[in-house]
């Protein structure tokens, strides 16, 4: 004290306040103050910043209050019954059934309100936890869920235009554990899953059901699961005890963990008030007697004393070791590798470089494979155009023959017509020489015109002769005869 | 695109906001335990608060007197010797560099402890060419921010980055009775879009009380002229309650102030106060300067509104304009890459941004 009254500047006034040393704390601060130049010192007078902390208050006030609960435990172990009576509310909930094959968490936020301040409070159940046949994977989706709320606000946090005073803040505060009253010891399953929750979140385990074990067996089993989980190395939340107001009462408390709560909503007369509690027929629970449960406990606990300390300890513990994680899993580092420190923007530029690097390499294969398919393409095509070609002028060919050999026929037919017709002009001389010869050849015609194996004796009638009958007609048909069959 | 961004797990990430009504608690819970927690909380972890004086000394205040009296102010404020004030002798040249020298104190009041670090800017406006000579505060206050920020973006960062950002700028205004000099506006039209600056007309007792309404009414004329939006800013007023506060203050900006550090009888009473010929000027007595109004705004009633504005908006505006000056990075959440930090820290980020969001449209976070 000595000392530190030397470092004090003088001040000659009669109006000095008494200020109050913090005991614990001044030889810390007096190194610290060494090391920063800072100097103590003595007001003359009110100033007026004692109202500093009011001030802090009144704007925690303005904005609200948030705070996000995890209930992790089997189905119908009274989840949802413990938090309605914590907060006095009926929560709306339906009972959720045993069959499903996964587990799911369900999210419900609400808002309370008492006096002035508002809290917005989020309960996070399990769905079908311990239902399942095969539990290996029971924990995951737990897991999973908190590492994605971490995820939602390092993500704001790392935005460039952020607004991290109105964000909702969904980070689970706190995790309460219900191990089921069997009175024997931890089951794997909850063992497994504190273990693989006590780095990411506060863990309270409670001991559900309370009024299922008797007073001695639930001493011995609250030391066998303390002891349980000390051997197994889980880390569950221990209320602090470094201020002096709350030390000793969080002390006492530690040692009374886990508690054992009864949740009831349910209103029964005992002596001349109504209080919440289970009647049986041998008797009936108080849930507020601290006789019968440590509900009270809890409910001090968890929420007017430590509420604060929870949400900080999630904040400034367990979010930053999960931003360390990440971070450090994305390969950036605070150190280089020659132990300097390095900053960030050059671990990034690092980075991005490979980045781009990869990138116009892989573009540059593109560009290949699409050149080479191209390439393939138009090899393709030309070979199609080839054979196309070739098609086209066999066929041309082909036609070309056909068409002369057409024309040979053609040819060949006229021929034959103009011989024809010398012939038959020859013939029809002959013929009318004949039939100034004889007139009765007529009659020879005409049964010469019913034999059938003459096609052609159409062409021997005379023109002259046939007029009555349709000569030219005739002369015409026996011209388009098919086959040449020699003159009968 | 960006390889380092992951998407997140597919379960349903955030809770739905409420849409139904508060819910009816049917007895005391017990919550309203959590503001004495926050309290004791804050209590055992101690306060800071930086404050920052720039004056503009007109040369001819310089002969003979210590400026306008701004060390003195800082002692009144705080009620004790916070800073020497220097009496330069004749013929002491006039500092050709432009210093900006830092104290820090820690206060302590009924369990309270507040670290206080005032930061004076001494020969300003001294130069026959007064060009630029806003470069070092301003430096100096986006260095501040720089210091915060690279805090901030650590992967292992400390569990309570120490806050050097400056909280408040007291800006003493000469008492020449006419309005604002050119270079006041081109000072303030700066400073305001980096710092809550809070004008004070200095060395008050030269004017008379006329004179004082006269030149304040004239000073606020040109404040709203240029556009320069001093502290408590119009636009984070949040609801009628603050406006109506607020405006009050607002209409009494720029204070008139009187500093003084030594007592004097008066009445039979101790008072604070100036001892002249013609009568003793009581720095706490509203009828003869605005000092008291000007501590309670500083301390007693806005001390956490500066520190929050300091943080949610002017640092977040400089964030912004940091991470903005790489150009290649793709916007939306990636990780960090700052430029390296300019040597020349001057440049301010630009307009304001709006703090606090319309309630009905917190709800959209979802």
């Amino acid at each position: 004290m000595a000392a530190e009254g030397a470092r004090h500047l003088l001040f000659q006034s009669h109006m000095a306040t008494k200020t109050t040393c913090i005991s614990s704390q001044v030889s810390d601060d007096e190194q610290r103050q060494k090391r920063e130049n800072v100097r103590s010192l003595a007001m003359g007078g009110h100033v007026g910043f004692e109202s500093l902390p009011d001030q802090l208050v009144n704007r925690s006030i303005q904005q609200g209050f948030c705070f996000n609960i995890l209930c992790v435990g089997e189905t119908g172990i009274g989840k949802s019954t413990l938090i309605d009576t914590l907060f006095n509310t009926n929560f709306e909930d339906h009972e959720s059934s045993h069959f499903y094959p996964h587990v799911k968490l369900k999210a419900q936020t609400y808002e309370l309100q008492e006096s002035n301040v508002r809290l917005k409070l989020t309960i996070v159940n399990t769905v079908g936890f311990g239902d399942q046949i095969n539990k290996e994977e029971s924990y995951q989706p737990i897991v999973d869920y908190i590492d994605a709320q971490f995820e939602a606000y390092l993500q704001e946090e790392l935005k460039i235009k952020r607004s991290l005073c109105t964000y909702h803040d969904s980070r689970v505060h706190v995790c309460l554990y219900f191990i089921s009253p069997t009175g024997h010891s931890l089951k794997t399953l909850d063992l497994l899953t504190m273990k693989s929750l006590d780095s990411k979140v506060n863990v309270i385990p409670v001991i559900a059901k309370a009024d299922a074990i008797s007073k001695s067996e639930l001493h011995k089993f609250k030391i066998k699961l303390m002891s349980e989980l000390v051997s197994n190395g889980v880390q569950i939340y221990q209320f602090p005890t470094d201020d002096e107001t709350i030390a000793k009462i969080n002390a006492s408390m530690n040692g009374h963990l886990p508690f054992a709560v009864v949740g009831s909503m349910d209103e029964v007369k005992v002596g001349n008030k109504m209080v919440k509690a289970r009647q049986y027929p041998w008797g009936v629970v108080q849930v507020e007697n601290e006789n019968h449960c440590d509900f009270v406990k809890l409910r001090e606990m968890l929420i007017c004393t430590n509420m604060e300390d929870l949400r900080e300890q999630t904040h400034t513990r367990h979010y930053e070791l999960y931003r360390r994680c990440k971070l450090e899993e994305m390969g950036l580092t605070d150190v280089g590798p020659e132990n300097k420190p390095l900053s960030l923007q050059e671990t990034y530029e690092a980075k991005r470089h490979e980045f781009y690097g990869e990138l116009q390499r892989k573009e540059e294969e593109m560009k290949q494979m699409f050149v080479q398919r191209v390439k393939e393409k138009e090899a393709i095509l030309k070979e199609a155009e080839r054979e196309l070609q070739a098609k086209f002028e066999h066929l041309k060919r082909v036609h070309q023959e056909e068409r002369m050999k057409l024309e040979e026929k053609r040819r060949l037919l006229e021929e034959e017509i103009i011989a024809f017709s010398k012939k038959k002009a020859t013939s029809e001389i002959y013929q009318n020489q004949t039939f100034m010869a004889s007139g009765s050849n007529l009659r020879k015609d005409k049964d010469r015109k019913k034999a059938p194996a003459y096609r052609f004796e159409l062409l021997c009638f005379d023109v002259r002769a046939c007029e009555t009958t349709g000569g030219p007609k005739d002369a015409e048909e026996g011209r388009e005869g098919p086959s040449t069959v020699g003159r009968p | 695109m960006d390889p380092l961004r992951r998407s997140p797990s597919p379960c349903t990430s955030r809770p739905p906001s409420p849409r139904t009504p508060p819910c009816e608690m049917l007895g005391h819970v017990g919550i309203e335990a959590v503001l004495e927690q926050l309290k004791i909380k804050a209590m055992k972890m101690g306060f800071e608060f930086n404050i920052m004086v720039v004056v503009i000394a007109v040369i001819w205040l310089l002969i003979g007197q210590s400026g306008l009296g701004k060390s003195t102010m800082v002692n009144t404020l705080f009620k004790s010797k916070m800073w020497k004030s220097t009496l330069p002798g004749l013929g002491v040249p006039m500092p050709q560099t432009l210093q900006l020298q830092s104290v820090t104190h820690i206060i302590e009041e009924n369990g309270v402890k507040l670290k206080l670090t005032v930061t004076d800017t001494p020969g300003f406006g001294d130069q026959i060419n007064n060009d630029k000579c806003w470069d070092p505060i301003l430096g100096y206050i986006n260095g501040q921010y720089e210091r915060y920020l690279q805090e901030e973006i650590l992967i292992t960062r400390q569990r309570h980055i120490p806050d050097t950002r400056v909280h408040c700028c007291v800006y003493f205004v000469p008492p020449t009775g006419h309005c604002l000099r050119p270079l006041d506006i081109e000072f303030l039209q700066r400073l305001c879009r980096t710092v809550n600056v809070v004008p004070v007309i200095a060395r008050a007792d030269s004017l008379t009380i006329e004179e004082r309404e006269a030149f304040r009414r004239r000073i606020q004329h040109d404040l709203r002229a240029h556009c320069i939006e001093v502290y408590p800013q119009k636009c984070f007023d949040e609801d009628i309650s603050d406006r109506i506060l607020n405006s009050k203050i607002r209409d009494r900006i720029p204070f008139a102030v009187v500093g003084a550090d030594q007592e004097h009888l008066v009445n039979g009473r101790c008072v604070l106060g100036r001892k002249t010929k013609w009568g003793i000027i009581e720095v706490e007595n509203m009828a003869h300067c605005e000092f008291p109004l000007l501590r309670d705004l500083l301390i007693r009633s806005h001390l956490q509104d500066l520190k929050d504005i300091t943080h949610n908006v002017h640092y977040e505006n400089y964030r912004v304009f940091r991470l903005n000056q790489s150009h290649a990075l793709p916007r939306g959440p990636g990780w960090v890459n700052l430029a390296p930090a300019p040597a020349d820290l001057t440049a301010t980020p630009g307009p304001w941004k709006v703090r606090w969001q319309a309630h009905d449209s917190s709800d959209e976070e979802c």
